[in-house]
């Protein structure tokens, strides 16, 4: 019972690394930009989310109803006036832009707020769980946040395939040119590819803050955590993201069941063994 | 708009379309300006252009390559029903991928979603790259009923005698300038050949 509660437990976790990573997969997968600053956006919206809930006085569950569309209107932003400038000079510009961003945001953070762990103070509901048998208990956290990221995924899935805007997404990810000369506006499109990514990113730092603790320099570490998901499960692959998150997930708490150090380790052991056999991730697919 | 290799063909047609800026001068469409107009903006005034390689979508259906050139549609008369009464195959595999499509299917594929936009100038650009001579004669057979609708066409072509004989006026670029202009039907083949190869006319006459 032990290890079937270990992997409900890394399936769950799975879910929050899928939900963190899509904005990085998506925006790989449409304007090939890896945002370096990804992880620290993340930490940044948990900040905003702390400041809401103990500003404001409402519950966890709220604040995320705030941080994620005000972090789509930042990643529209962002991504029109800096990213872009970069995108129009080099990839690797791009690369040194975000880079800087993530120096940025975990500077700024540890000057205005200090280096101390802090927690979103998520009330009631971090305790609270299905008790399912008197071993096997799941909490209702993790299963809001594993929801959350299935519901973006699919929605995500659908705008892609169905909207006229997901469309010009998809063209624009194929060939930014030829998507020029039918008529669709590009810097527009990926300002959009954006501030879906950022939403996303938002939702994942709310969640995280959920789950741990979390201080300004917490961004790189989860990044990594990202980058994981989304290369074992497929570059610009959605669902694979999904599965990657969830492959993660289940190698970290299995691992963690072993020896409560090798959790961690355990994640990069599967990511570097998934690297060696299937560098293209288990579901390579393109965005559609 | 004939031309060798490397005459500039593909780069005039380009900065119409307005994927180039152009270093000097301005481009004017019915007298206005539209040196600046950003490029998918000038879809929306009529200037549509078919890329050289077709360049279709690869992760989009037929259908949706089709609708993804109504973006920024004029009004007109082009709309999907119309492109699948000009080629009837494409209805019935308009769900499908257009990578497994051969070239010209691929060529008529990129033509219907130009339609789509409600061209008032269709640039065609290397109509007949890479295609198979009785495909590209269905295609070339194909302009004067697009025409008849009322748009214009400027193509750019390096098969000299197919161009020439669809069109209503001819220039001949080497080396980004216009060497020659006129009606086809004016002008001399030898006047041509100069123009295309870039020798003077002293030089045929002597040679031959």
């Amino acid at each position: 019972m032990v290890w079937v509660n270990a992997i409900v437990q890394g399936i769950l976790l799975g879910g929050l690394y899928a939900l963190f990573a899509c904005g990085l997969s998506l925006m790989f997968g449409v304007m090939r930009v890896v945002n370096l600053a990804h992880g620290d956006f993340a930490v940044l919206a948990t900040y905003l989310a702390l400041a809401i809930i103990t500003g404001l006085d409402v519950p966890v569950l709220w604040s995320a109803l705030v941080v994620a569309p005000l972090f789509g209107m930042v990643g529209y932003l962002v991504q029109r006036f800096i990213i872009q400038r970069s995108l129009d000079v080099s990839p690797v510009t791009t690369l040194l832009v975000t880079f800087g961003l993530s120096i940025v945001i975990q500077n700024g953070l540890l000057e205005g707020l200090s280096a101390n762990s802090q927690s979103l103070p998520s009330g009631s509901l971090a305790s609270a769980s299905f008790q399912v048998n008197s071993q096997l208990s799941i909490g209702y956290e993790s299963v809001i946040v594993f929801a959350v990221a299935v519901v973006v995924l699919v929605c995500l899935q659908l705008f892609l395939s169905r909207a006229r805007l997901g469309r010009e997404v998809r063209a624009a990810a194929d060939d930014q040119e030829a998507a020029t000369i039918v008529g669709v506006n590009v810097r527009h499109v990926y300002g959009v590819t954006a501030a879906i990514a950022f939403a996303t990113v938002a939702l994942a730092g709310v969640a995280f803050g959920m789950y741990s603790s979390f201080n300004p320099a917490a961004g790189p570490q989860r990044l990594i955590f990202a980058f994981e998901a989304v290369v074992i499960g497929g570059v610009g692959s959605l669902w694979g993201t999904l599965a990657g998150g969830i492959i993660l997930g289940l190698a970290q708490v299995l691992g963690s069941q072993v020896d409560t150090s090798f959790g961690v380790l355990a994640g990069h052991l599967v990511f570097l063994i998934v690297l060696a056999l299937r560098p293209n991730g288990l579901i390579p697919a393109r965005l559609s | 708009m004939i031309g060798a290799n490397g005459a500039g063909k593909s780069t005039l047609l380009r900065t119409i379309a307005g994927l180039h800026r152009p270093v000097a001068g301005t481009i004017q469409l019915d007298g206005s300006d539209i040196t600046h107009l950003p490029a998918h903006r000038r879809v929306a005034a009529g200037i549509v252009m078919v890329p050289e390689g077709r360049r279709l979508f690869p992760s989009l259906s037929l259908e949706e390559n089709l609708k993804l050139g109504s973006t920024r549609s004029r009004s007109g008369a082009w709309d999907l029903d119309r492109v699948y009464q000009l080629f009837p195959w494409m209805a019935e595999r308009r769900g499908g991928p257009t990578v497994h499509l051969s070239g010209g299917e691929q060529q008529a594929v990129a033509i219907g979603r130009a339609l789509m936009a409600n061209p008032r100038i269709l640039l065609l650009d290397e109509l007949s790259l890479g295609l198979a001579p009785a495909v590209v004669q269905r295609l070339y057979d194909m302009l004067p009923a697009l025409l008849a609708t009322g748009m214009s066409i400027l193509l750019v072509e390096q098969d000299v005698t197919q161009a020439l004989r669809v069109s209503d006026w001819a220039h001949c670029l080497l080396e980004g300038r216009i060497m020659l202009s006129g009606r086809p039907r004016d002008l001399a083949s030898t006047e041509v050949e100069a123009a295309y190869f870039g020798l003077s006319k002293r030089a045929v006459g002597g040679g031959g």
